[in-house]
């Protein structure tokens, strides 16, 4: 037995990293931890620089000769035009407020993926090129040269960061390391070096008008695919209009609603909240060109997201809309919310929005002209203007998930919540400290929702997952309510791993069955086909 | 670099800064250290804090990018966080107070809850916002205090300061609580750095050299008023000159009194190139400083240039045979 | 004395002993807030493990490893081990370091117990290899999951519609049948 290592002894072995210092450590790639690199077509057909077939594990990354004149050149470019990028870059005091405040960090205890060190790994390039000191003493000031491996750890770091700003919260300066990835990623790609999962996305939706590279008439016959569905569910044919010029208002949801389950049950629920308010005097229409309100754009370049969103106001100004209607999106609602109106606008040419059914005017949104669906129906709600029977959703017990950029990047907590407790009986908050402006990220924000990183999605989503195993295990809750398109496409995996008893929806299917249309037949099913509890049983007394 | 290096090195520094007014006085230098280095160092400091702020305000603000920390303004029936959610300028000026004078932001790590184990083992959080206050408030008073050196006669402010810092009227000369206060946070704030890993992790040689500095100034100037006293109506005298520009350097001023006076213009004149520039940096931070008005309000991006898009002409011109066998409306036919 | 009593008297310092242990295998940097963070929403993994540790002790000790016992906290532990990048021989460890602990606690003056070590050692060595188990349902949850996203959530709806069309090499207009 003697020459036999003790277990102990076999845990042992080099997985405490050596006491190097950060700068100093090595970045491996780990499996599960990367995403796959941009394809040189997708590349292309938006104009970018340096399409080429590469993959982030080859040694050689076939750069340009100078790409470190181009990061630094790109680098000294932002710096001119962002002052949070040059503030960021100055003020930190790496008190550590941050360290513990991300979700990919609690998951994995990688310390860098403590954001002050995702920063410092750009902060330390600043330092050594455009800091004095750090030209004068190098390391000794924080600086560092710009290598192939500082590049490619500034790659694996920036694409393990989804830019959900928890930790901007307790930034005692506000820091924000969005802001930071976000300059990262800008310099990354001038490298040509975008992960695919962000990139074809972004050429798809240049061309078709949504990430999915759904042509206008697919676009259609899917929502006519929901229409049939819904007739299944209600006995009611809704009939939605596409194109449509001089319609009041143009509604735009991201494309994940009308082709990834489970948000195409909140797509359903979108239509029947218009079929039901057509009578009233709802005029709305849908658009294939504008077919996107997700901008994975925005996770590419300031310059990409406003070539994306400048469809919106394109198509509104093409069909002669007064206002824009926006469905349930995160990144979505940021991009409207804090840059739709700098980036494209001014939007004189739509009115400030008015529901035409209630008459309130949203005085919040006068100038970006852009209500959030969560708004709209939470005012109709609050005058009375629907018909709900919030017991068809008595089978779920729900929880809310504060989608990251609604919360740190509007503050839109009250309008979502509103809405689900007047459309369900069975609602529970998750502990304080992971809902509204501290919300957990689903670990797949900012373009990270690929499957080839499941492993860091996987962590990165366990604070999430584990605030809503509490509430699971503590009132029985079955269903995380959400409003963010990323999150519904990657929640239920989320959930299938840590708390596989929980489904996941969007806040406007939640409507859908709430929602008495006018001549609808008995429910005996939720939007999904599911039988509802007790509504059978009615059915059954009735024969 | 390693952490004992990053300790270590800057450590050697500041000893060495405090050697030369030592021999730099024995030398007869005592002019230049009582006079030349101070009025450099505040011209840096001034020079250098205002060189930092007109460069960072030359960067423009192309999007407003609030951090939001409450409920946004919404119809009249939900109710506002005005202050973690400002919508105009006034609940900006109100969320920024709080943050610079309360440290808001810090404080939330307070916000903890369904705590198990033992319930001291947690709590480094909230003792950061705790040793953050303390030191950046009793600082601030220190050198309110010290406005009794450069006016004559005392404005009455300082006295009244004095009086409450002097409050427990404790041994002779009376201890001021913000002596105490000061070192025993500089003292927590460098042990953090040094025994909670995370933090050893993250801190470079520039984390631990302010702290040294302040460590000497703070110490040479509680020893001088506690312990090796230094004659105050000399000090007075050369500050007063120093204040009404007409230098003169009495005799006799204790070699401590130098050692304070360098550390002070050391701290000055390192201030604008360091993360010290915090101060001023934390008035210009974009996610706080910003009302979260930008759908009411167009914000302007200065730079903002047009781009290439795809435009529905291009989109119609490719897709307007299927559009048209679903009947979607075209433009052309 | 029993070996059950012993482990019943000691059980908080082992149990501290064993967590510390299973830590072992992060970066100093994180260790301490795994072990510090006492939030159980800030600090999930810390919490969840402590969970599992604290209750896979009381089946040891209590019911013999029982297999069905023992499943819930084993679950809890790996799950997350899973999917932090370690292999087998590092993530399932901690279940046969348990021995080196037992061990010393025994050496340290109730030598007389170690037939019953024995007993227990034996038990542990099936516990390891149902901890095997657990990690590779996990790891194949985590292909399954992988591969099911792709499928179910998104082109799953677009086949069945037959509806995609992606811009592909070397080609400008795609047909619109191939996927």
């Amino acid at each position: 037995m003697a020459d036999i290592p003790k277990p102990e002894e076999l845990a042992k072995i080099d997985h405490t990293p050596p006491e190097t210092p950060w700068m100093e450590t090595p970045t491996v790639f780990r499996d599960g931890m990367w995403c796959y690199g941009a394809k040189p077509q997708n590349i292309e057909a938006v104009g970018m620089p340096n399409p080429r077939e590469w993959s982030p594990k080859d040694e050689d990354w076939k750069l340009p000769d100078n790409w470190k004149e181009i990061v630094l050149d790109g680098m000294k470019d932002r710096l001119g035009k962002f002052r949070s990028f040059k503030l960021f870059m100055d003020i930190c005091v790496r008190c550590g407020a941050c360290a513990d405040k991300c979700h990919y960090f609690i998951g994995s205890g990688d310390p860098k993926n403590m954001p002050v060190l995702r920063a410092e790994l750009l902060r330390s390039l600043y330092r050594k090129n455009f800091t004095l000191g750090g030209k004068l003493f190098g390391k000794l000031a924080g600086g560092r040269d710009l290598t192939m491996d500082v590049f490619k750890e500034l790659w694996y770091y920036m694409f393990q960061c989804s830019e959900c700003r928890r930790c901007s919260v307790f930034c005692p300066y506000g820091i924000d390391t969005a802001e930071i990835t976000m300059m990262g990623r800008e310099l990354i790609n001038l490298l040509g070096c975008n992960i695919d999962w962000i990139q074809a996305p972004v050429a798809n939706c240049y061309r078709t008008g949504n990430h999915l590279g759904i042509q206008p008439h697919a676009y259609v016959s899917m929502i006519e695919f929901f229409c049939d569905e819904i007739e299944d569910v209600t006995g009611v044919r809704v009939n939605p209009t596409f194109n449509r010029k001089g319609a009041e208002i143009l509604f735009i949801t991201p494309s994940g609603d009308v082709f990834a389950d489970p948000g195409t049950y909140t797509a359903m629920g979108y239509l029947m909240l218009f079929h039901y308010l057509e009578s009233m005097g709802l005029d709305i229409t849908w658009s294939t060109y504008a077919s996107e309100g997700g901008n994975f754009g925005f996770f590419t370049s300031h310059e990409m997201a406003k070539r994306l969103n400048a469809k919106m106001y394109a198509e509104a100004k093409r069909l002669g809309v007064k206002w824009i209607l926006g469905g349930e999106c995160g990144h979505m609602w940021r991009v409207v919310h804090q840059y739709m109106d700098t980036f494209n606008g001014p939007a004189d040419f739509l009115e400030e929005p008015v529901s035409p059914i209630t008459g309130t005017k949203f005085e919040n949104a006068k100038s970006t002209k852009m209500v959030h669906i969560c708004e709209f129906t939470a005012d109709l709600i609050r005058h009375n203007k629907l018909n709900l029977d919030p017991s068809r959703n008595d089978n779920l017990v729900v929880t809310f998930h504060d989608s990251c950029n609604p919360s740190r990047g509007m503050g839109f907590f009250e309008e979502p919540r509103y809405v689900i407790k007047n459309v369900c009986n069975n609602f529970y908050e998750m502990p304080s400290n992971t809902i509204r402006e501290e919300t957990f990220c689903c670990g797949s924000g900012a373009g990270l929702n690929a499957g080839e990183n499941l492993e860091l999605r996987m962590r990165g989503g366990l604070p999430r997952a584990n605030a809503v195993k509490h509430v699971h295990e503590k009132h029985g809750v079955n269903m995380l309510a959400c409003i963010c398109a990323i999150d519904r496409a990657a929640l239920p995996t989320l959930m299938e791993y840590w708390v596989p008893d929980v489904e996941v929806t969007g806040v406007h299917e939640l409507v859908g069955n709430a929602l008495i249309l006018e001549g609808e037949k008995k429910r005996t099913t939720d939007l999904r086909g599911e039988p509802l509890p007790g509504m059978e049983d009615i059915e059954d007394e009735d024969l | 670099m390693s952490a004992q290096k990053s300790i270590l090195y800057p450590l050697v520094a500041v000893l060495v800064l405090i050697l030369i007014p030592v021999i730099g006085v024995k030398l007869g230098l005592s002019y230049f250290f009582a006079v030349v280095v101070p009025y450099a160092a505040f011209i840096t400091f001034f020079g250098g804090i205002l060189c930092k702020v007109i460069n960072w305000a030359r960067s423009p603000v192309p999007f407003r990018i609030t951090t939001t920390c409450g409920q946004e303004k919404s119809f009249d029936w939900v109710k506002h966080n005005k202050f973690d959610n400002p919508f105009t300028n006034r609940q900006v000026l109100v969320r920024m107070a709080l943050e610079v004078l309360c440290f808001r932001s810090l404080f939330r790590n307070l916000k903890m809850e369904m705590r198990e184990g033992p319930k001291l083992a947690y709590g480094s959080a909230k003792w950061l916002w705790l040793g953050a206050l303390a030191f950046h408030w009793s600082f601030l008073v220190i050198l309110l205090r010290h406005m009794r050196f450069f006016a004559q006669p005392v404005p009455g402010f300082v006295d009244v300061l004095q009086n409450v810092d002097g409050f427990f009227e404790l041994g002779i000369p009376q201890l001021f609580l913000t002596d105490a206060v000061i070192v025993a946070a500089l003292t927590y704030l460098f042990l953090r750095r040094v025994v909670v890993p995370q933090i050893r992790y993250i801190s470079l040689p520039s984390d631990y050299f302010p702290l040294y500095v302040l460590f000497g100034l703070v110490l040479s100037g509680i020893g001088m008023r506690y312990f090796f006293r230094v004659d105050i109506v000399k000090v007075k005298e050369l500050a007063m000159s120093l204040v009404t520009l007409k230098p003169a350097v009495p005799d006799g001023i204790g070699t401590l009194f130098y050692v304070h006076l360098f550390m002070l213009s050391v701290l000055f004149a390192y201030f604008p190139f360091s993360k010290l520039a915090h101060m001023a940096g934390v008035f210009l931070s974009p996610t706080r400083n910003l009302a979260n008005n930008s759908r009411a309000k167009r914000h302007i991006n200065p730079w903002n240039y047009p781009v290439k898009v795809h435009t529905y002409e291009e989109y119609e011109e490719e897709f307007r045979e299927k559009m048209k066998e679903v009947g979607l409306p075209v433009e052309k036919e | 004395m029993t070996l059950r009593d012993l482990l019943i008297k000691r059980k908080d310092d082992i149990v501290k002993e064993w967590f510390d242990l299973v830590l072992e295998a992060y970066p100093d940097e994180s260790k301490d807030f795994f072990r510090k963070q006492q939030n159980r929403f800030a600090n999930p993994m810390g919490h969840n493990i402590r969970e599992g540790i604290s209750g896979l002790y009381d089946v040891i000790v209590d019911h013999g490893c029982d297999s069905e016992k023992a499943a819930p906290f084993l679950d809890q532990i790996i799950r997350i081990r899973a999917i932090q990048e370690f292999p087998p021989s590092v993530a399932l460890a901690f279940v046969l370091e348990f021995k080196e602990l037992v061990r010393r606690e025994v050496s340290a003056g109730h030598e007389e117990l170690s037939e019953e070590v024995n007993k227990l050692e034996q038990n542990l060595d099936k516990l390891a290899l149902q901890a095997f188990d657990v990690y590779m349902g996990c790891r194949e949850r985590i292909f399954e999951l992988r591969v099911n996203e792709l499928r179910n959530l998104m082109f799953g709806a677009l086949e069945r519609a037959n509806l995609v069309s992606f811009p592909a090499e070397g080609e400008k207009e795609v047909k619109e049948n191939k996927i």
